[in-house]
């Protein structure tokens, strides 16, 4: 099996997929001749031509509008937004369309498109190049919402993303694409949506989280594990819907529970997660349910001291895990 | 003079690590501040690193076509000025205080969590005896589940549950009438109020007096007692006598000198003897340590001084704690008999009664003595008849034979 970073999983999963199906195609601000500000799509324009990998005007909304258009029509457009951050001009698209399409017309017509954009911090980006957008969709019943944390993860989703037939934004964290490097088959495979992964077990402590933060969470389990603290890990994997059944059980498993996000605090998915867990599983909690996350400041601040004060880290998660384990 | 470390910068926003494709110094090499130092290779640029000092480059740690993550160290400079090494280590020699050892927190030692309840009910468990290892002594739900798997299972006992439940119970409202007086209870009262129940309660208190015939003791006293106040300016009581002639059966007896500790019975090896003091509305157990090794006079003196630092509030819980057997002057309120309640963790009292002088027959026929009464409450689980009887006939034995031949007072 070869070793892949995060973002080789991305090309490699898009690369495969156009080649086994001619109606995926990519579109985006400098994805083809350029490979994408962040070489996501390297090489693709070479091997797949201009028709198939689209250079469009930077303007989010026509991206999403586009691509909903193509995909009503019955191809499969992953479009790619160049940072999260931008994705707010295609906000109506994605919402008031994308979302609503197969319920505002009675199952006679669906949306396929998967929207792929760079997310988070930690990268000295600063506000338009490190926020975490998720929140923002994270209420829109039609909408799934797709987070990775590993290479293996993202090939086996991406896929599975383009292959879903209503729209998908898959969420891709920036640090990770050159920091995260795995063993990924290269057997065509695909991850379910809609299910939450365990990414360690453990019977002292439970952390809940996505994204970048499952490496951390990983991290520091691993840290802890020296002292004889034990720590059960569920990766969401898909911020929306979430996996409840994933949930209330990784919960229950050991009733002191973690849940860790980048995003800003109040309003986040894991008060979701929270809500879940206080709904289902009162008489297995032994411990407050705690939530480790981003000040609640409107954007990523720039200078390095300020960005690490704002980013969660191993240090951070140590912390409290370490104060949930000895609760 | 101060050695530097150049790590690898980062070079764009994914960038996590950078080649090194080509070094434009050797070590020896003089830099100032801002020379490109080294040429680096990342997946979305190359570009060329600048120093950050102005030195010697002292060691190139990362070789050609290396590739290391950012912030891992490159290359390392001696430089001018004062180094962030040394500085580090200045704040570094800051003296560390040393966390205070302190006593184990509990105070969450009886906040259950949902689970904690739900396993203590399904398991008809007692939560009371588990020990909880969380935060403030908290019992957590891994405690109990280590308990269930044990299959060891504290259980609830009925009569217990029905002694928590007296004890939690509120007082009921009483009416007062006019001209009543509500008086606050104050600390001291409320810690003797708590101990007094809390050893009535635990402890299955029994009872045994005998009478002491000390009227050798008294006549030896009493002609003593003038000469002692003038050589040691304070009074030689009886009470130092009775103090004296417990503590010596104890050494005898020490059984007496133990404490009940559910699974065993902790006997003590000194003789440190708690003594009742009142004062006003307060009572005082001032202790007297190892008085089996003091002489009269030592134990006089003590008793003197506690009296004297009692009614002056200045005693201190060094001077209380300790206690392993308490001996109680009740003589002196004119009691002629009591039943004393056992001072906790201890294992017996003695009241000391009143000496009073009565006709009593000797040889068929009367005579007038002076007679006293000690009356022993004793922790029945850890004592029996038989050897607190035994220990009072010897501490009988020891009073009745003090008399001017035999007694020692220094």
């Amino acid at each position: 099996m070869p070793v892949m970073s995060y973002i080789q999983a991305v090309t490699t999963a898009l690369k495969e997929e156009m080649l086994r199906d001619e109606k995926v195609f990519i579109l985006g601000e400098d994805v083809g001749k350029k490979g994408g500000v962040f070489r996501a799509t390297e090489g693709l324009y070479n091997e797949f031509g201009e028709y198939r990998v689209l250079d469009t005007p930077l303007s989010e909304s026509a991206i999403a509008g586009v691509g909903i258009g193509a995909a009503m029509y019955g191809m499969r457009p992953v479009a790619e937004m160049q940072f999260a951050d931008f994705i707010m001009p295609a906000v109506n698209q994605i919402i008031s369309e994308a979302a609503k399409t197969r319920y505002r017309s009675n199952n006679d017509w669906n949306v396929p498109i998967t929207i792929r954009a760079p997310y988070g911090g930690g990268v000295h980006g600063a506000l338009y190049h490190s926020q975490s957008v998720e929140a923002v969709f994270a209420n829109q019943p039609g909408l799934k919402i797709v987070m990775p944390s590993s290479p293996y993860d993202v090939k086996g989703l991406l896929k599975a993303a383009i292959r879903d037939n209503d729209p998908v934004l898959f969420f891709e964290h920036k640090r990770a694409y050159r920091l995260l490097k795995e063993e990924v088959p290269n057997e065509d495979y695909v991850l379910p949506i809609g299910k939450a992964d365990v990414k360690r077990e453990g019977s002292d402590i439970t952390v809940i989280t996505y994204g970048l933060c499952v490496h951390f969470a990983l991290q520091t389990a691993e840290k802890l594990a020296n002292e004889g603290i034990e720590t059960h890990i569920l990766d969401l994997r898909t911020v929306y819907p979430l996996d409840k059944e994933g949930i209330i059980e990784a919960a229950s498993k050991t009733g002191k529970v973690l849940l860790i996000t980048e995003d800003n605090k109040e309003g986040s998915i894991i008060g979701e997660v929270g809500a879940i867990i206080a709904e289902n599983c009162l008489f297995d909690l032994d411990a407050p349910v705690m939530r480790l996350a981003g000040p609640d400041v409107p954007a990523m601040p720039f200078a390095p001291t300020m960005e690490k004060f704002f980013m969660v880290n191993p240090d951070k998660c140590e912390k409290a895990m370490r104060e949930l384990a000895e609760f | 003079m101060a050695t530097e470390k150049i790590t690898m910068p980062q070079l764009g926003e994914s960038v996590t690590e950078g080649t090194i494709s080509s070094w434009l110094v050797k070590e020896g090499d003089k830099v100032t501040k801002y020379d490109p130092i080294a040429e680096v290779l990342t997946d979305k640029v190359s570009a060329e690193v600048p120093s950050s000092f102005t030195g010697v480059i002292k060691e190139l740690v990362a070789s050609e076509g290396e590739t290391i993550s950012v912030g891992d160290v490159m290359c390392l400079m001696e430089t001018e000025e004062k180094g962030a090494r040394e500085k580090e280590k200045t704040t570094a020699e800051q003296p560390q205080t040393d966390p205070v050892p302190t006593e184990p927190d509990q105070s969450m030692k009886k906040r259950y969590s949902p689970a904690v309840l739900r396993l203590a009910q399904e398991h008809d468990l007692e939560l009371n005896h588990v020990t909880g290892t969380g935060k403030g002594g908290r019992v957590t739900r891994k405690d109990l589940e280590k308990i269930i798997q044990s299959g060891e299972l504290p259980q609830k006992e009925e009569q217990e549950a029905s002694i928590s439940s007296h004890t939690t119970s509120q007082p009921s409202e009483t009416i007062t009438h006019a001209g009543d007086m509500e008086i606050p209870v104050s600390g001291v009262r409320k810690a003797i109020a708590q101990n007094m129940v809390r050893s009535k309660q635990e402890i299955p208190h029994a009872w045994m007096t005998v009478e002491v015939d000390v009227t050798d003791l008294v006549s030896y006293r009493n002609r003593m007692k003038k000469e002692f106040m003038e050589k040691e300016g304070f009074n030689l009581t009886y009470f130092a006598f009775f103090v004296k002639a417990v503590a010596q059966a104890l050494k005898k007896y020490p059984q007496l000198n133990s404490t009940w500790q559910e699974d065993k019975i902790i006997q003590r090896k000194a003789i440190n003897l708690s003594i009742a003091v009142a004062a006003e509305d307060k009572l005082f157990v001032p202790v007297i340590k190892n008085a089996d090794e003091k002489s009269m006079k030592g134990i006089a003196k003590e008793i003197f001084e506690f009296a004297n630092k009692a009614k002056a509030n200045a005693l201190t819980s060094q001077d209380m704690e300790g206690g392993t057997f308490t001996v109680n002057n009740t003589g002196s309120f004119g009691s002629i008999h009591s039943m004393g309640i056992i001072n906790h963790p201890q294992s017996a009292i003695l009241q000391i009664e009143s000496i009073v002088k009565r006709p009593v027959i000797i040889n068929n026929m009367f005579a007038a003595r002076d007679m006293v009464n000690l009356s022993l409450s004793l922790d029945h689980r850890v004592l029996d008849g038989l050897i607190c009887g035994r220990f009072l006939a010897y501490v009988k034995e020891l009073l009745e034979s003090m008399s001017e031949e035999n007694i020692q007072i220094y």
